[in-house]
């Protein structure tokens, strides 16, 4: 059914892709945008996230469900007719043409006259503060600046959705934190929607709107990037985005949005309810390390406290990481802002911690 | 690389003894072309240095068969011939070798190898037996003998030089550049001629020189294919030997060196030209 709500510009219903036939590398994925949306497609490679961008810009066909764009399947359209806008990971800037040649690719396609050409090519260099370079080769310009100009090429046509299947890859690592801001600011200045693809969850929390976390062709969560963080759904989200402590065990009680959990070690813990439903149910417990608390004095005084052996000290400057043995674990982090009042510990040093309940999530197993 | 100080009597003698071989090679290729070229001004009617040409005479010295190469009808005949036949010879070598290029740099072709190398085969089938075999192929098709039979015979002949040259480009064209283009509203046509066969040229020219001198040079295919309306100018020289030993074939031999050094000269700027584009390519 095409439908013109604004919170459906891209839709994937039921989309499946299959290369050879028999092994799915898309499973059953369903996803709407509404127009304006910065949307980030993260996970590890073989996830499916670039197959579902290249479904979207037509380079790969969906072996079943529908894409609609705009409330109309595009399943049947070539991609030079769908008209999204699309920056490479390698930039893809045509090597024989100059800059202003390259962003006037696609308005002379479009058949626009010469005037009208130079003023939007001159705008959308603008944008990406690159006017001075109109004139030069791709060649003579550094990745950073090559960047730029590929995302002013993907823009100067003004479509209303733009792919970007990981930028800023190539990129070192100051530069990268400048174009995320940078493509941000345009994508929200100009009111186009993006569905952005990286293995990069920094990149992911810092630009997106929403972010789809792909694993095994399924979107395993659909969130904002706090709700990601501080909220994640199951263990393999909270594995992938940020650092996490794991810890396995069986539920011992629960009661609303409070339960225990016995460790295989026998440790009884507290933590909040999310994948598990009723007691004796085995379960993976997640706690992100500065979440994790050393002074009893700032917990619950119901809490449960756990025994931990300090296995390294780490200092970081602005924090410290200690790396921890609890309950059988020896990769357990605990971070903590470096302050006068914080302790330092030594290797060996016998300590005891806890948490909130709430900071600890019972995940599927 | 010069000899190190440390090198053996052994060493040092391979040093030396290699240069001399290197010098052998280059003596032997180089020299009956080279012979031919002072030849072709002999003032006399003889395939041998006159006295006076040894002498430095002047006298011993004309233009003679070059302007009997231009006069003659026959030759003019045969000169005409090659010059139309093998330009036609090369577009369509050139049009359909870069089309097959294209086509079997995509993933998704089945029996690529296969495929590549029947195109192929032409150069390593021995030239007597395809020219054999398009003789009964193009006797039974009505093709035999006309101007267009020649042309497609000398067109596959150079075909698999234009594959090789366009494939070997491809293999460093970035397919993502195809997809930017589709992305921007091109269609398949236009972005093959704006953005994938610039990029492909130095392949595609080198190709196409390569299946020019292919045709210019052929004797063997064109005298099973062709009749006396398509005489070129090898198939004269090779009649011309056998029948009127004039001098004029080492006149017109000179002439067909001095194209051949001219065309590969193209090639070799073409080639330095390409690799600083390949060079200055981003990623």
């Amino acid at each position: 059914m095409p439908t013109d709500r604004s919170d459906e510009f891209v839709v994937f219903d039921s989309v499946q892709k299959s290369y050879d036939g028999e092994i799915l590398v898309v499973k059953d994925l369903n996803l709407s945008m509404p127009k304006g949306e910065f949307l980030t497609m993260l996970g590890p490679s073989g996830s499916g996230k670039t197959t579902c961008l290249m479904m979207l810009a037509g380079f790969e066909t969906a072996t079943h469900g529908d894409i609609r764009l705009d409330g109309k399947p595009i399943n049947n359209i070539p991609p030079h007719k769908r008209g999204i806008g699309m920056v490479f990971q390698n930039y893809a800037l045509f090597p024989h043409m100059t800059i202003g040649e390259n962003l006037g690719f696609p308005l002379e396609v479009r058949g626009m006259g010469k005037s009208e050409r130079e003023a939007k090519i001159t705008r959308a260099l603008g944008m990406v503060q690159m006017e001075d370079f109109v004139n030069r080769r791709p060649a003579q310009l550094s990745g950073g600046q090559q960047q730029r100009v590929a995302l002013a090429r993907a823009l100067v046509f003004e479509p209303e959705l733009v792919l970007m299947d990981e930028p800023l890859g190539a990129l070192d690592k100051q530069l990268r934190e400048h174009m995320q801001f940078e493509i941000t600011r345009l994508a929200h200045d100009l009111g186009i929607t993006t569905v952005y693809v990286t293995h990069d969850q920094t990149e992911a929390l810092t630009m997106s709107d929403r972010v789809a976390v792909f694993n095994d062709g399924r979107i395993q969560q659909l969130a904002p990037p706090e709700d990601l963080y501080e909220r994640p759904e199951n263990s393999f989200v909270a594995q992938f985005i940020g650092e996490n402590n794991k810890l396995d065990g069986v539920v011992e009680t629960i009661n609303g949005e409070h339960c225990t959990v016995r460790l295989d070690d026998g440790t009884l813990v507290d933590a909040q309810p999310v994948n598990v439903s009723q007691a004796g149910e085995r379960t993976r417990v997640s706690i992100r390390p500065e979440r994790v608390e050393s002074n009893p004095e700032r917990l619950h005084p119901d809490a449960h406290l756990i025994d931990a052996e300090v296995l390294e000290f780490i200092y970081m400057g602005d924090t410290f990481r200690t790396r921890l043995r609890v309950a059988g674990n020896q990769d357990f982090v605990m971070k903590y802002r470096n302050a006068q009042d914080q302790p330092r510990y030594q290797k060996g040093d016998k300590i005891r911690i806890g948490w909130r309940p709430e900071d600890c999530r019972a995940l599927d197993a | 690389m010069a000899l190190p100080t440390y090198a053996t009597p052994l060493q040092r003698t391979w040093y030396y003894g290699f240069r001399v071989i290197c010098g052998l090679i280059f003596f032997f290729l180089m020299f009956p072309i080279a012979v031919i070229v002072p030849l072709s001004f002999n003032a006399q009617n003889y395939f041998t240095f006159t006295p006076e040409m040894l002498a430095l005479d002047p006298e011993g010295y004309s233009l003679h068969h070059y302007v009997d190469f231009f006069t003659n009808p026959d030759w003019q005949h045969a000169m005409w011939n090659s010059l139309s036949i093998a330009p036609m010879a090369t577009l369509v070598s050139v049009s359909l070798g870069t089309l097959a290029a294209v086509g079997l740099s995509q993933s998704h072709v089945p029996f690529k190898r296969v495929i590549m190398a029947v195109l192929i085969s032409p150069m390593i089938v021995p030239l007597i037996i395809s020219a054999a075999g398009m003789y009964f192929f193009f006797s039974t098709i009505g093709l035999q003998g006309t101007y267009w039979g020649v042309v497609l015979a000398h067109a596959i002949l150079g075909i698999p030089f234009v594959i090789i040259t366009v494939t070997a480009t491809l293999v460093g064209f970035d397919n993502s550049l195809t997809r930017a283009a589709a992305s921007m509203g091109a269609g398949p046509v236009r972005t093959f001629f704006k953005v994938q066969l610039p990029l492909i040229l130095p392949g595609v020219i080198s190709g196409a020189l390569f299946a020019f001198i292919t045709s210019f040079d052929e004797v063997v295919v064109v005298i099973f294919v062709g009749s006396a309306g398509q005489q070129t100018l090898p198939w004269q020289m090779f009649t011309g030997l056998r029948e009127q030993i004039s001098p004029t074939i080492l006149a017109v031999a000179t002439l067909m060196v001095g194209l051949s050094i001219l065309l590969l000269a193209t090639l070799e700027i073409l080639r330095r030209r390409n690799e600083r584009l390949r060079g200055m390519s981003p990623g």
